[in-house]
This record gives C-alpha cells, sequence and structure tokens, in this order.
C-alpha cells in the first residue's frame, strides 16, 4: 500500500488502529516529495525535520490514549498564510525574509488538532492570480499535464494534493483561488461563508472578500478540515460568532427533496464543450439521486468580473500600503529620502500583476473617479448579492461549472491580464456575495479534469457538503489520479 | 477610456510606486483595456441601488479593553529591515 495515496480519513482509520505510525506517515509524504516535487514543483518551502519532529510527537500522543481530530496527518500551507518561524512570503520578493513570529489561528487550530505540516506552497503573488505564474518564483505545474498551469492562487497547495505530495491543504479564495486550481487538479476546495474562518495570520489580500478554505482528496477529508478550521476567534472581528456543526454528520447519501438550481447564464460565456457536457451530466447523477433540479437565472452574472475587478484591486491597493521597507520585508537600500525608499522599495518588491492592481485600485479610489469606478461596481456588488438572495428562496444549492475551460498551457494568458481574468468568471459571485461554494471532480475534457461548483446561501456549508458527497459517492471521478508515475511529461 | 501618460504617472505617486518608463507605457495599455472593459457597469442603473462595501451584519466589534500577551519588542522588531535601541529606523521625512 503506497501511503501518500491515501485520504486523511483513511489514514486516520489506520493512525487509530495503530497499523500505520505518524511518522511512517509522514516519511512516506516526504518520500513522495523528493519523487515528483522536482517535477511538480508545488512547494516554496519544505520542512522535513519539523514534520517528523511532529509525527514523533502525533504517535507518542496516541499512544498516551490522547485524541486529535487530525493527530499525526500531514498536510501542506498556502505561503500566504503564516506559520511561526517559517518563511511566509506570499510568492513575493518583497516579503522574501519575512519569518512570522506567530501562527495564523487556522494553523493554530490545525496543531491543536495534531496535524504534521509538510511546508509552504507556492502562490500567485499575493494570491492575486489564477495559475501561479505570477509567483515571482516559478510556476507550479499541474500533475495531470506538467505542460500546463494547476490553476491559482493555491495551485501549489491544489498540486500538492493532487500529486500525493499532502493528504490536505490551505488555502485562501478571493475570487476563486482555492475553487479553481481544485477544479484544474481534479480534487475537492471549499471556500467557506465570509467570517466562518478566522484570517487572522492570512496576509490580507482584498478585506472584504478573502476567505480561508481546505483542499482535500475528497469531500469527506474537506469537511473534517473545515471541522477543526471553521469558528470564531476573537483575534478577527469579521469572524462569526456562530456554532460550528459537526461537517461530517451532513455527509449523506440521498437528495430527496433537496432543490438544486441550475445557472442558466454560466453555460455561455465562454465555457468550454467538454465543461458544459461533464456538467450537464452531472445534473442526471443528482437527479437519480432525488434531487429536485430547475433552471434558475442570476441576471447580473456577467457583471460579476468587472465589479470584482475594480473592487478587489481597490483593497489590494489599501492593504499593500504597508509595505513600505521599515517594519519587515525587503528595503531598498541607498534612498535619499523617505519617498524614495517607498517607491524604489515597492518597485523592486512587488511583480506585474500585484503593481498592475495597486494601479488599478489607486485609479478607482481616487479623487475624482471613485463614484464612477468603485462606488458603481459595490453598487453592483448589492445587485449581484440580491441575485443571489432571490436565487437561495427556491433553491438549496447552486449549481454550474467552477471554470470554463480546464487547465490552460503555462504562458498562455500571461499575455492579456483579461484572459487571466476570465479564469475566474463563475467563482467571484460567491466571494461578492460572502456565500460558501464547493468545487468537486465531475469528468474530465480533453483528459484534463472537469471542476463542478456547487453554491450555497450563507453558513450553507451542510447542505452544500451534503450534495457534494452524495454526487462523489454516485460517482467514480475521485479515484482518478494523475499520470505522473506512468508517463514522462 | 484611454489613460494618458501623465495619469498613469500621478495614479503611481499616489500609490507610492517607482515605475520604469516601460512600465508606465504598458500600464497605461492594460489599465486602459481594463477600464474599457469595467465601462459595462455604466450599464446598469444603480441610481436607487445602496452599495454593498461588506456583507456582514457587522458593524463595530468591541471587547473589553483588557491587557493580555502580545508580542515580545524582539518579536516585533525581528523582521526590520533596520532596527536601532528597540526601534523601527525609518528614513527623516522633515529636512
Amino acid at each position: 500500500m503506497e501511503l501518500y495515496k491515501l485520504t486523511i480519513h483513511e489514514a486516520l482509520d489506520l493512525l487509530d488502529r495503530l497499523e500505520v505510525s505518524a511518522v511512517e506517515l509522514t516519511q512516506a509524504l516526504l518520500d513522495r516529495i523528493v519523487d515528483v516535487d522536482n517535477k511538480v514543483k508545488a512547494y516554496l518551502t519544505l520542512t522535513p525535520e519539523v514534520a517528523l519532529h511532529e509525527a514523533r510527537q502525533a504517535d507518542e500522543l496516541r499512544l498516551r490514549k490522547v485524541k486529535g481530530a487530525l493527530l499525526g496527518i500531514p498536510l501542506a500551507i498556502k505561503d500566504v498564510i503564516c506559520l511561526a518561524g517559517l518563511p511566509t512570503t506570499c510568492g513575493s520578493r518583497i516579503l522574501e525574509s519575512f519569518v512570522p513570529p506567530y501562527d495564523a489561528t487556522a494553523v493554530a487550530r490545525l496543531r491543536r488538532a495534531g496535524a504534521v505540516f509538510l511546508g509552504k506552497t507556492n502562490t500567485d503573488e499575493f494570491a492575486m492570480g489564477s495559475s501561479t505564474e505570477n509567483s515571482a518564483f516559478f510556476t507550479t505545474r499541474n500533475p495531470w499535464d506538467l505542460q500546463r498551469v494547476p490553476g491559482g492562487s493555491s495551485g501549489g497547495s491544489a498540486a500538492a494534493v493532487c500529486a500525493g505530495e499532502a493528504l490536505g491543504a490551505l488555502g485562501t479564495d478571493t475570487g476563486g483561488s482555492v475553487r479553481q486550481p481544485a477544479a484544474l487538479c481534479g480534487i475537492v476546495g471549499i471556500k467557506p461563508t465570509y467570517g466562518r474562518v478566522s484570517r487572522y495570520g492570512l496576509v490580507a489580500f482584498a478585506s472584504s472578500l478573502d476567505q480561508v478554505g481546505p483542499l482535500a482528496k475528497d469531500v469527506r477529508d474537506c469537511a473534517l478540515l473545515l471541522n477543526v478550521i471553521a469558528g470564531h476567534d476573537p483575534s478577527d472581528s469579521t469572524s462569526l460568532d456562530v456554532d460550528v456543526p459537526d461537517y461530517t454528520q451532513s455527509l449523506r447519501l440521498d437528495l430527496r427533496g433537496v432543490r438544486i438550481g441550475v445557472v442558466r447564464e454560466c453555460f455561455g460565456m465562454g465555457v468550454q464543450p467538454g465543461v458544459a457536457s461533464a456538467v450537464r451530466q452531472a445534473l442526471q447523477v443528482l437527479a437519480d439521486l432525488g434531487a429536485e433540479i430547475a433552471e434558475v437565472s442570476l441576471p447580473h452574472t456577467e457583471y460579476a468580473l468587472p465589479a470584482y475587478y475594480l473592487i478587489a484591486p481597490a483593497e489590494a491597493s489599501a492593504n499593500l500600503a504597508r509595505y513600505d521597507g521599515v517594519k519587515y520585508g525587503y528595503a531598498a537600500p541607498d534612498a535619499k529620502d523617505v519617498w524614495e525608499a517607498y517607491r524604489k522599495t515597492r518597485q523592486y518588491g512587488f511583480g506585474a500583476e500585484v503593481k498592475r492592481r495597486i494601479m488599478l485600485g489607486t485609479y478607482a479610489l481616487s479623487a475624482g473617479y471613485y463614484d464612477a469606478y468603485y462606488l458603481k461596481a459595490q453598487k453592483v456588488r448589492t445587485l449581484i448579492k440580491q441575485d443571489l438572495d432571490e436565487a437561495f428562496a427556491k433553491f438549496d444549492v447552486l449549481l454550474s461549472p467552477t471554470s470554463p475551460t480546464v487547465a490552460f498551457k503555462i504562458g498562455e494568458r500571461t499575455v492579456d491580464p483579461l484572459q487571466m481574468y476570465l479564469s475566474d468568471v463563475f467563482t467571484l459571485s460567491q466571494n461578492l456575495a460572502g456565500i460558501c461554494a464547493i468545487s468537486l471532480p465531475c469528468g474530465f475534457a480533453d483528459e484534463l479534469p472537469v471542476g463542478l461548483q456547487i453554491s450555497g446561501p450563507p453558513l450553507g456549508e451542510e447542505i452544500v457538503l451534503r450534495v457534494a458527497y452524495a454526487y462523489e459517492q454516485a460517482t467514480e471521478w475521485r479515484t482518478g489520479k494523475p499520470p505522473l508515475d506512468e508517463k514522462e511529461n | 477610456m484611454a489613460l494618458t501618460r501623465e495619469q498613469v504617472e500621478h495614479v503611481a505617486d499616489l500609490a507610492k510606486l517607482g515605475l520604469t518608463e516601460e512600465e508606465v507605457e504598458m500600464y497605461r495599455e492594460q489599465l486602459s483595456a481594463i477600464l474599457e472593459y469595467a465601462a459595462v457597469l455604466q450599464r446598469l442603473d444603480t441610481e436607487a441601488i445602496p452599495p454593498t462595501a461588506t456583507v456582514l451584519p457587522l458593524r463595530n466589534v468591541l471587547r473589553m479593553d483588557e491587557p493580555g500577551p502580545s508580542l515580545s519588542q524582539e518579536d516585533a522588531l525581528s523582521n526590520a529591515p533596520a532596527a536601532t535601541d528597540g526601534h523601527f529606523e525609518v528614513k527623516p521625512i522633515l529636512e
């Protein structure tokens, strides 16, 4: 048995029966990383000694009958989330040497649950991108085809889970950055409701949109991870003070009485035929499970992209003002005064996409343009949210493709920023409205994974997980494995 | 909505972002294209629509003003590019 292929729940069963130790499991993952990460390039930082130390501790605790929801489970953390004592680069030169002295709350909760940390995964710089090509360090490869992107911005986390280099991972999702890479890598990723998971220790991108979410091989694993990381945190004033249910309790096999709305607008808008047909076939499976399926219109869908690409850069331009070369990060040497120090620090420290968004956001917020761009986008955000509120009055969940296309080739969309932004066209409304959504595999097009997106109302994680689980268990997509070992790419 | 080079330079100045000549031209073209795309929003009548800045019903979140553990001075300064006597070092802002 190859331990790296296990799901989290399978590994927990073996660990609890003492058939496998956390050290053996962690070593298997580390060996796998040595075997494939030179091709996949999912990790920015690896910490094998720390991981083995944590695994030994987990084994000792288990022998002493100490419980932990993830005791001995090796995970990867996206490099925009702080893990004490390890570099947190955000895929940026400006934070290349930054070592946070504290854990993010989501990481601290995983730690308390007994998780083992393998390392930090690659990301588009400051999570701005859809392919990891905006990382200042390198581009992560899609394990299904090494010439293609893994999606982004949590592409390192998605590729690591997909390639068997971690049993699960944390990502972040500001406009699809958990769901789109999950879709492109053929795994499961959930963006929780805004405020469901604390963002303390997450490096801020767009504060009204950012949310931490898990990526894993199946829906049950996502539920297990969400159980641990969700919940109120006094250190994040936007975290919701609402009890966290046991999400595994919502995993059921039938969908009788569940009302599913299929978003009509999501089948135009540049959707590849193979993607559309995989999603349509999923509808039949869901109907056979007892779900009531009907079409629904979200008339403002096409406005989500332009609204998002004003709001997110505006918030980013404010958040990234903190990179001034004083408190942490890169500082330009030899500046003659404070203004030149700022300009040179930021000129060298930020990459092209981050600069583009700072410029766009600053423009949209600047005197004379605020009403026409930023305020207008916020009003359109209200319309998008109203569409969803109305839809959720009639339906329990909404269904669409996660991304209009399968994984695209490296370099294919880097010339034209708008082309890259279109990767996120179906995953932006959920962040703008603050609702939850999951992506899970629903087939293949051109031998590449297709993602099915199931969106739920605020705090609707249980129904979203239920529908995803029933669908997953009725199909065989989750057993597909990337051809990393079989063929040389 | 085509931006001028002067507008791009003004925005870069607001953002305290140094740009090369080539970057000014690149962002002039790219931002113009993105803003032209974003102009579709003007088609919608939003006169009576309130803006959404956050989806949360929260407004001010208050807590008791009680001292608790925080980062040590050493930890807080551990990432500073330049620090002296327990302070961050900055360039002079006054002549």
